[in-house]
């Protein structure tokens, strides 16, 4: 137990801080409840699952600057497809999405593998490459979704055969983040690939002299990214109903959240938790700030100065890191 | 070199293209006008010259942020911001306290933007690409809290801007009566000057550069300074030019910057390239973007394109230079 507290102190404090802002928040607005909390998790939902991806390819010892513009891409592409649609084509619209944003980040690994241009390079290319496609597919706002995945993730949660009272609080945004990832990430992590991811990370040449597929190992994270960047823009659509071809700042955002919670850029180390309790704070400080009645550029550039100060703070570390 | 007798003659082409690459870019340039000139005949005359090298000049100056910080192995994703700004202070700012001292502080805002970027890189090592980023972010939400205390002022072009602008001597345009000077002591500064010399050591070893004396962090400073100082006077000549003080005004050069500066034959890993073939770059792409608007290419295409053109330059040239 203590061995445990020890190796996650890092995401233990991060939990411990993300309830005292909590409680800071009921201070400041005493009707914070169930309905505070569902629009938190709603507007964290989509940080949080870009995250995750951008997260995994961090642990994998890349970086992906193209997680926005392929978010933007699955956002007008969900709406695009499910305007109009009945719910069983909804089903289909969701499924093709899924599988395009495999396909978009298997094209980023790919190019990274096979170019061999550096990571920050092609993605920063294939940034501008999805935005064009993301306008092309829509030039404006726009789209439809399915009125039934909003429940999905608006609003508390009710279970069939358990009491409402007992899971209203909870918004479904955490329930559907946590089904997410515990359905993708959890088996992967578990299996060799999970392992295979940590490996490259912190010594690709270690990893290739004992075995591992160096190569299809990068394209498998970026597929991973590409995924968890189209659910986080496929919950833009869901939670909005209509699709966006401008990504919002989730580049600079999941960057930020990855090093806060824990994960070393330039890889191998930090877990997924970390990066999603990270966004959870950044989110809440955001909240609290406009509660605040702060005027709402200045809370964006509160936003960004954090940011910023937490990557340069990461960075400042990882300098420290390489030296000893 | 005793290699090249050995080498093929295609890798023999390619490091000749690599050295000399004003030579095949005049190429490039010369067969675009080319086929514009069948696409279109009626458009090749002396206006045509005039006003492509008057909407290439902003591109280029913007594009020499990009060719020095990525002569060091940095970018700077902030030019396109820092313009903005200098451009929209200028406009808002004259009506209150006159063109002089409006044009000091636009510029002003622009070096404090490019020293912030300075100081990120040079003391806390954040990737330029992320640093410039995030003070992009930041400056885009000091601009929208600014743009609300000044909504009621109105804008004023100073004249000696639109003189700059717009103005022609002998058909061709004013703007190269601050370009070239500009571009000659960028020139000159690259080739001839320590600072310049600096600038290529850095990017080509950095660790030799800080092991023989350089102190790293003051040339990072100085350039990330100057790079936003230069991106200011674009700034306040492409306000000159399109007379509208808009928030957006020139973030969609931010991309064709980059890409000037690639096709130019700048190295985005650093030590290579120089400001000769940035200008060729911004000529190239400004014909270019004549020929994409006669064929009516969507914005969203452009922007495919402009990603297709940095991938591809780049996996190129790492082709050619491999010596392995």
């Amino acid at each position: 137990m203590k061995r445990l507290l020890e190796r996650n102190a890092w995401t233990a404090g991060l939990a411990g801080f993300l309830v005292l802002l909590l409680l800071a928040t009921k201070l400041i607005q005493p009707d914070f409840g169930a309905s505070g909390l569902d629009s938190l998790a709603r507007s964290a939902l989509p940080f949080a699952l870009v995250t995750v991806g951008m997260a995994i390819v961090v642990i994998a010892g890349g970086i992906d600057l193209s997680v926005a513009a392929m978010m933007a891409v699955a956002s007008v592409t969900a709406a695009v497809l499910m305007d109009g649609a009945t719910d069983g084509q909804a089903v289909y619209a969701i499924l093709s999405v899924l599988v395009l944003g495999l396909a978009m980040g298997a094209l980023n690994g790919a190019l990274i593998v096979v170019t061999r241009v550096p990571d920050i390079v092609v993605t920063l290319a294939m940034l501008f490459v999805w935005q064009g496609v993301a306008l092309l597919i829509l030039n404006a706002p726009g789209g439809g979704a399915a009125p039934w995945l909003r429940g999905l993730v608006v609003g508390g949660v009710t279970l069939p055969g358990v009491p409402p009272g007992l899971t209203d609080w909870l918004p479904s945004g955490v329930l559907f983040l946590a089904v997410v990832v515990a359905v993708l990430w959890l088996p992967i992590r578990r299996s060799k690939l999970g392992l295979m991811l940590y490996a490259v990370g912190s010594d690709p040449q270690a990893a290739f002299r004992s075995g591992v597929p160096v190569g299809p190992v990068r394209v498998a994270a970026y597929a991973l990214c590409g995924l968890f960047a189209a659910l986080g823009g496929l919950t833009v659509t869901m939670a909005t109903g209509i699709g966006e071809p401008i990504p919002g700042p989730y580049l600079l955002a999941s960057v930020a959240a990855v090093v806060l919670g824990g994960v070393v850029l330039g890889g191998g180390r930090g877990t997924i938790l970390g990066p999603i309790l990270a966004v959870f704070v950044l989110r809440t400080v955001r909240l609290d700030l406009t509660l605040m009645s702060v005027d709402p550029n200045v809370a964006a550039i509160v936003e960004g100065l954090i940011m910023v100060a937490v990557v340069m703070f990461g960075a400042v570390l990882a300098t420290r890191g390489r030296r000893t | 070199m005793t290699m090249t007798t050995t080498e093929a003659p295609t890798a023999r082409l390619g490091r000749l293209m690599v050295d000399q690459p004003l030579f095949p870019l005049t190429l490039i340039l010369l067969a675009l006008i080319a086929a514009l000139a069948i696409l279109n005949p009626a458009i090749l005359s002396l206006f045509w010259v005039s006003n492509t090298l008057k909407i290439a000049i902003p591109l280029a100056m913007l594009a020499a942020c990009q060719t020095l910080t990525m002569l060091t192995g940095g970018i700077d994703l902030s030019v396109g911001t820092a313009a903005t700004i200098a451009a929209y202070v200028t406009a808002t700012a004259t009506p209150l306290i006159g063109a002089p001292s409006a044009i000091g502080i636009a510029m002003g805002c622009a070096l404090a933007i490019g020293m912030v970027n300075g100081i990120g890189v040079a003391f806390a090592r954040v990737h330029p690409l992320i640093m410039t980023l995030g003070t992009g972010l930041i400056a885009t939400g000091c601009l929208l809290v600014y743009q609300r205390s000044v909504i009621s002022t109105g804008t004023i072009y100073p004249e000696v801007l639109v003189w700059l602008g717009t103005g022609r001597t002998f058909g061709l345009p004013n703007g190269l009566f601050l370009f070239i000077p500009f571009a000659a002591l960028i020139l000159w500064a690259q080739r001839r000057t320590g600072f310049g010399r600096l600038l290529y050591a850095i990017g080509s070893n950095e660790a030799a550069a800080r092991l023989s004396g350089v102190r790293v962090w003051q040339v990072h400073l100085t350039l990330y300074s100057l790079s936003g100082a230069i991106a200011g006077l674009s700034g306040l000549l492409y306000l000159g030019m399109v007379k509208t003080a808009s928030l957006s005004l020139a973030l969609p050069l931010d991309l064709p910057s980059v890409a000037a500066a690639v096709i130019g034959g700048t190295s985005i890993f650093g030590g290579r390239g120089g400001y000769g073939g940035t200008i060729l770059g911004a000529l190239i792409l400004t014909v270019l973007a004549t020929m994409l608007t006669l064929l009516q290419m969507p914005e969203g295409g452009r922007r495919i394109l402009y990603g297709a053109i940095i991938l591809l330059v780049t996996a190129l040239y790492i082709r050619l230079t491999d010596r392995s």
